[in-house]
């Protein structure tokens, strides 16, 4: 396998404080790697740098994506190259259609490979097929994106954005805090049914609700800023078990 | 590391691209402000008597007026003596556009206005002015077929001097306010409309106004009256070349609303804004008023993201039982320009009903406030007015300000008024980046999706070309 995404050695701080103190993590193209840690040990830090957020700021080390140089791009290059980030917290954009939005957000990507703009025909048959398979009604799909809908159709929606865009790179960001039961399954199953070869996830959580659904390929767990162990799946019943002590 | 960070406040910022200037012989009247100057003007207009005093009465009583200063804002106070009341880039009015300097032609050619025969936008009757003078009117012969008169102002003083003598001041008088007394005693053309009766006008009317000579004014006059039971569209738009100085635009725009007519009047206003640490820019203050009769419709709609200082409130009169009037605005500002508008609703017919929707968008460290009047008189019976008043803030340095005035004599009346305030956010900015889009492409969806119901009320070219525009406008302001 090769390697999608390589970190070495990052240093990040939002303000005057470092939260990532020399992280290293390589994902391996087609792998599903679940990030585990307690509360505060920077797994949403990590998201944000990889995606680009301007909050944060880099201070030593290197993110190859691709084998180029993630750092160097904005955050719409790094979302062109394939990076897709699914919030934990999906913004609210009122006035902006989600099917809208997403036409824009494809042909942006599309643009970025030198492809012609998608025509209204194909879009709407290529987005009815995915908003069907998610269950997102015509209704949603005409709604300000993340206006007015509920914790779990956010993460949904969230959900479908990604199956619309087919990043190569997917940070589920805390996808299953504030699910219930059915929501989790279908943010579940929407994830299983996008796993191929070519695709690599990054599922950060604090607990085993979601890996209950999407079995990872390999678990890092995290604490204060770096990654301190790396194995199999079956971390994630040893972090069931006895918590974040022993690590 | 590279830098991540989007900073919000670089996406507004493009040249004006109708910046240019025309180079051709221009006459002006001496600068500053005399009687001598108004009848000069008077005299190359070759007017008649009547209107020469009309000129004069105004200029008098403006003397006696000071400048008003509640404008919410600033601006340094204007020189009235240095500026030129009258400039014109030909000694005689064109006869033809034979007669015109090819080089304005080709700035109108440049501005996407064709108004050479062969080439003219269809559809669309135009009447271009150029500083003080009308320099052609397409379509006029066709119009005039079904009894419409489109021509200049100067034009229609001539030919249709009973009509003009009737309506001039009759909604607007020299003594309303002190631009408009300013107006009233200076002013150099514009355009004049007449629907007759029971007539609908087959294509949408247009005047276009550009400023080119350097320290002048622009100060032209619209007069439009739509007979009882006609229908018109009317657009209007302007620009002018960028320029250190501050150039003053001060404009009426009266209309007469007859009985069961309809008159919808658009406009997408660019004058120069002045540079990105606002230098320069248009002073647009302007005057427009409508007298509504029974059962007739006023629709005002506006697009303003031009001008220095904008500073005015299309207003309607609902004299008439059950008359209709509506203001839409979208106000854009950026960098230094300050906007003060927003829109006067007198009711005073019985079954009156107004609505009032009106989007303001700041972005850099402009200013933009929302003003409206709404009045109900003692005898507006079942009156109803609806207002909703919108402001977008697109960084931390600009301000959006909503003054709305309610003043109701009648109880069976009712005013309904909401205002909402909301402000693009960084973290907004990010999630749609994260999603692909660039930094402009987020804002211009954020910022059309705010302002997608004024936009609609426009005829469909104009409302693309105010789409283009709300996008070129917002270029730089976040990055």
């Amino acid at each position: 396998m090769t390697a999608l995404l390589e970190i070495k050695n990052l240093h990040a701080k939002v303000g005057d404080k470092e939260i990532l103190k020399g992280l290293n993590l390589t994902i391996d193209a087609g792998e599903v790697c679940a990030i585990m840690g307690p509360n505060g040990c920077g797994k949403s830090t990590l998201s944000a740098v990889i995606s680009g957020h301007p909050a944060y700021t880099v201070t030593e080390g290197e993110i190859l994506f691709k084998g180029e140089d993630l750092l160097k791009m904005t955050p719409d290059e790094r979302a062109n190259k394939g990076v897709f980030l699914a919030f934990q917290h999906p913004i609210e954009l009122p006035g902006v259609g989600l099917a809208q939005f997403l036409k824009t957000a494809l042909n942006a990507k599309r643009k970025a490979n030198g492809e012609e703009p998608i025509d209204a025909v194909a879009f709407m048959k290529y987005m009815n097929v995915r908003a069907t398979a998610l269950g997102i009604s015509n209704e949603m799909l005409k709604r300000p994106v993340n206006v007015g809908f509920s914790g779990g159709e956010k993460k949904r929606l969230e959900t479908f954005q990604m199956a619309m865009l087919e990043p190569d790179f997917c940070i589920l960001d805390e996808m299953d805090s504030g699910l219930d039961v059915d929501a989790l399954k279908i943010v579940g199953q929407g994830v299983s049914v996008m796993r191929e070869p070519k695709r690599s996830f990054m599922i950060i959580t604090h607990h085993d609700d979601l890996l209950q659904y999407v079995k990872p390929d390999k678990v890092s767990i995290m604490r204060d800023g770096v990654i301190v162990k790396t194995a199999g799946s079956e971390l994630v019943k040893e972090v069931e078990e006895s918590g974040y002590d022993n690590f | 590391m590279k830098k991540q960070k989007s900073d919000l406040l670089d996406v507004v910022n493009t040249p004006y691209k109708e910046g240019f200037e025309t180079i051709v012989d221009t006459e002006y009247a001496p600068k500053g402000l005399t009687e001598e100057v108004i009848r000069f003007i008077s005299a190359k207009k070759e007017e008649p008597d009547w209107l020469l005093d009309f000129r004069l009465k105004a200029f008098r009583h403006w003397q006696t007026m000071t400048e008003p200063h509640w404008f919410h804002g600033h601006y340094d106070p204007i020189d009235y003596q240095n500026i030129y009341y009258y400039s014109s880039p030909h000694k005689k009015a064109p006869k033809s556009l034979d007669e015109v300097d090819p080089e304005v032609l080709k700035t109108y050619e440049k501005l996407g206005i064709p108004l050479k025969e062969q080439k003219v936008l269809a559809g669309v009757a135009v009447d271009a002015i150029f500083d003080s003078t009308s320099i052609g009117t397409t379509y006029k012969e066709e119009l005039k077929k079904r009894g419409i008169l489109f021509c200049s102002f100067n034009e229609a003083v001539h030919e249709y001097p009973e009509l003009v003598k009737e309506y001039l001041g009759s909604v607007v008088p020299y003594t309303d306010n002190f631009f408009a007394c300013l107006n009233s005693a200076v002013f150099s053309d514009g355009s004049f409309v007449y629907i007759p009766k029971g007539v609908e006008c087959p294509m949408e009317l247009s005047s276009y106004f550009r400023i080119n000579a350097r320290q002048a004014g622009q100060f032209e006059r619209t007069l439009i009256i739509a007979d009882e039971e006609s229908s018109v569209s009317y657009l209007e738009g302007c620009t002018a070349p960028q320029r250190d100085e501050n150039q003053l635009h001060a404009a009426i725009v009266e209309i007469i609303v007859k009985d069961r007519a309809n008159v919808k009047y658009s406009t997408v206003q660019n004058w120069y804004p002045g540079d990105k640490n606002g230098k320069g820019g248009v002073y647009n203050l302007v005057t427009k008023r409508g007298l509504v009769m029974n059962d007739a419709k006023l629709s005002w709609t506006q697009v303003e993201t031009g001008s220095a200082i904008t500073w005015k409130y299309p207003g309607c009169i609902l004299k008439g039982d059950n008359a209709v009037g509506e203001f839409y605005s979208v106000a854009l500002t950026n960098n230094y320009q300050q906007a003060d508008t927003g829109t006067k609703m007198i009711h005073l017919g019985k079954n009156t009903t107004s609505t009032i929707i009106s989007k303001g968008i700041s972005a850099g460290s402009s200013s933009n406030t929302y003003r409206g009047l709404v009045k109900m008189s003692p005898n507006a019976e079942n009156a109803k007015n609806v207002s909703k008043c919108d402001s977008l803030l697109i960084g931390d340095k600009c301000g959006a300000h909503t003054i709305p005035v309610m003043q109701c004599a009648n109880e069976t009346a009712t005013i309904e008024h909401e205002a909402t305030t909301s402000k693009i956010s960084e973290e907004q900015l990010f999630y749609a980046m994260q999603r692909g889009l660039s930094a402009e492409e987020a804002v211009g969806l954020i910022v059309n999706g705010f302002c997608r119901e004024i936009m609609q009320k426009l005829p469909l070219e104009f409302a693309i070309e105010a789409q283009k525009l709300i996008g070129v406008q917002l270029e730089g302001s976040v990055g």
